[in-house]
């Protein structure tokens, strides 16, 4: 299967600190592939250098076959920050209006995007009288609006009730369907078990990638959070 | 650079503005009231009044707009609205001249009231058009406009950003000839006055309000003024980063 997104040696650098150690690896094309790993360890940084917003970034960062951050990209990536990146002081359908045109997306997808995150019903509330989760989506509908060939959304259901969380992944998983690739960061191992494929990510470091069922045949565990802690484990075993 | 990208961020900023009635009011209302204290305070000296009067009222958009633009963009940078567009297609040109498009017009109206009060109810008189000092008070708001989207990038916090207001501003009142005639300030006072943009931009509206000539002094201004504010807006397009550490 192609490759959506392919990455060698990235380094990133912040604050004197190293992020992420040169890693590499490689997104199939058509999935949900999740993010993993503990807070720190490196999950947002990837996905800015991926989006091209990431400074100080070394190594080699291929997204749709064009390097990460070109031009041409900007319409074909959609991009979910782990903080709601919406106009606090607009409406749910105002901040989805102006993106849209930003954009260059069909005055229709706006509703269409409310529709898949159901915020239907809060549409014409200002983001700032919203709840946390109700915020996060309204944040998760821009980055859908234009039906993006990749979708980089950080910790997209943090914070949203099991039933929402259940059909956000059901969406998740109609997109892939439809052709598009997503990459959806979570520190909750509980929703590794929702992804095609997974990249776990330690101290800047993969530690591991396969699918949900190569992992637990690698490491003899049947939940993903022991699977997890035993890589940690051999890894720190063999220094 | 897309016109439509350009319009809807206009749209945007304006109806955020809107959803801030008492701003509106404050921007509004707060010149207004201080021309008429202006012009309380000359009751018995009119002629102050009327050689002051035009310029200030040229003045108060570019310091409203200073400070409400500088804000903005700062919340844009904060919020990680401005992270978002940059992952767009969207031009740093787009977003600026959405913003100047947006504070443009705003100035328009602020100017316009508190000169309809100036020139109606407290009887300023200039020897041109009051129009020519409504355009003169767009063109310092943009200034102003241009000025606080540069400097927002050097401000971390809401705290430092107002800050900035007397760091930039308040020289630039204190300098441009507004207190003190420029030909009676110290020689080294006047070489700083030269440097600063606000300078000739208060010298452009004194000669509409009085001059017998507008002279080629004008011209000069009116380039200062114009070529100032592009700088603050190529400055300002620097700072707009795409990648952020």
């Amino acid at each position: 299967m192609a490759s959506a997104i392919s990455v060698r040696g990235l380094r990133v650098v912040r604050g004197g600190r190293e992020v992420l150690c040169g890693i590499s690896l490689d997104v199939a094309a058509g999935t949900v592939t999740g993010l993993l790993g503990p807070s720190g360890s490196g999950k947002t940084t990837l996905m800015r250098a991926l989006v091209g917003v990431q400074q100080a970034v070394s190594g080699e960062v291929s997204v749709l076959g064009a390097p990460a951050g070109s031009a041409s990209l900007r319409s074909r990536v959609g991009y979910m920050t782990q903080s709601p990146s919406v106009y606090a002081d607009l409406t749910v359908r105002e901040n989805l209006r102006y993106f849209a045109r930003v954009l260059g997306a069909a005055p229709e997808r706006v509703d269409a995007a409310i529709e898949t995150v159901s915020l239907d019903d809060h549409a014409g509330q200002t983001v700032v009288s919203l709840s946390g989760g109700e915020r996060a989506r309204a944040s998760l509908a821009v980055a859908l609006l234009n039906e993006p060939e990749l979708l980089v959304l950080d910790e997209p259901t943090v914070g949203l009730d099991p039933v929402l969380r259940r059909d956000l992944w059901a969406t998740f998983h109609a997109l892939a369907e439809g052709g598009a690739t997503l990459l959806v960061s979570s520190h909750v191992m509980d929703e590794a078990d929702r992804c095609d494929e997974l990249v776990l990510l330690r101290e800047g470091e993969v530690l591991a990638t396969g699918t949900p069922a190569e992992l637990r045949l690698q490491t003899g565990a049947e939940d993903l959070d022991r699977a997890f802690l035993d890589l940690i484990d051999r890894a720190e075993a063999k220094g | 650079m897309s016109l439509r990208v350009t319009l809807a961020t206009a749209v945007r900023v304006l109806t955020q503005l809107r959803r801030d009635p008492r701003t509106i009011g404050l921007l509004i209302g707060v010149p207004t009231v201080l021309v008429v204290l202006l012009h309380e305070l000359f009751a018995d000296r009119p002629r102050v009044f009327q050689s002051i009067g035009g310029p200030i009222l040229g003045l108060f958009p570019f310091v409203s707009m200073f400070i409400v633009t500088s804000i903005t963009m700062l919340r844009e940078r904060v919020s990680g609205t401005l992270e978002r567009l940059m992952t767009m297609p969207l031009a740093k040109l787009d977003l600026l001249l959405g913003y100047g498009l947006a504070f443009a017009l705003v100035a328009a109206v602020q100017a316009s009231v508190v000169s309809a009060v100036a020139f109606g109810a407290l009887g300023l008189d200039v020897d041109r058009s009051p129009v020519a000092v409504v355009a003169l008070a767009i063109g310092n708001a943009t200034l102003g406009m241009a000025l606080g989207l540069f400097v927002s990038a050097f401000a971390r916090t809401e705290f430092q950003a107002v800050q900035f207001m007397p760091a930039f501003v308040f020289p630039q009142m204190l300098l441009c000839g507004l207190f003190v005639p420029r030909d009676e300030m110290a020689r080294w006072l006047q070489l700083v006055s030269d440097a600063l943009p606000l300078t000739y931009s208060y010298d452009a509206l004194r000669r509409v309000t009085a001059a017998p000539e507008l002279g080629s002094r004008f011209a000069l201004d009116l380039a200062v003024t114009l070529g100032a504010t592009f700088l603050a807006l190529a400055l300002g397009a620097v700072t707009l980063r795409r990648r952020t550490p």
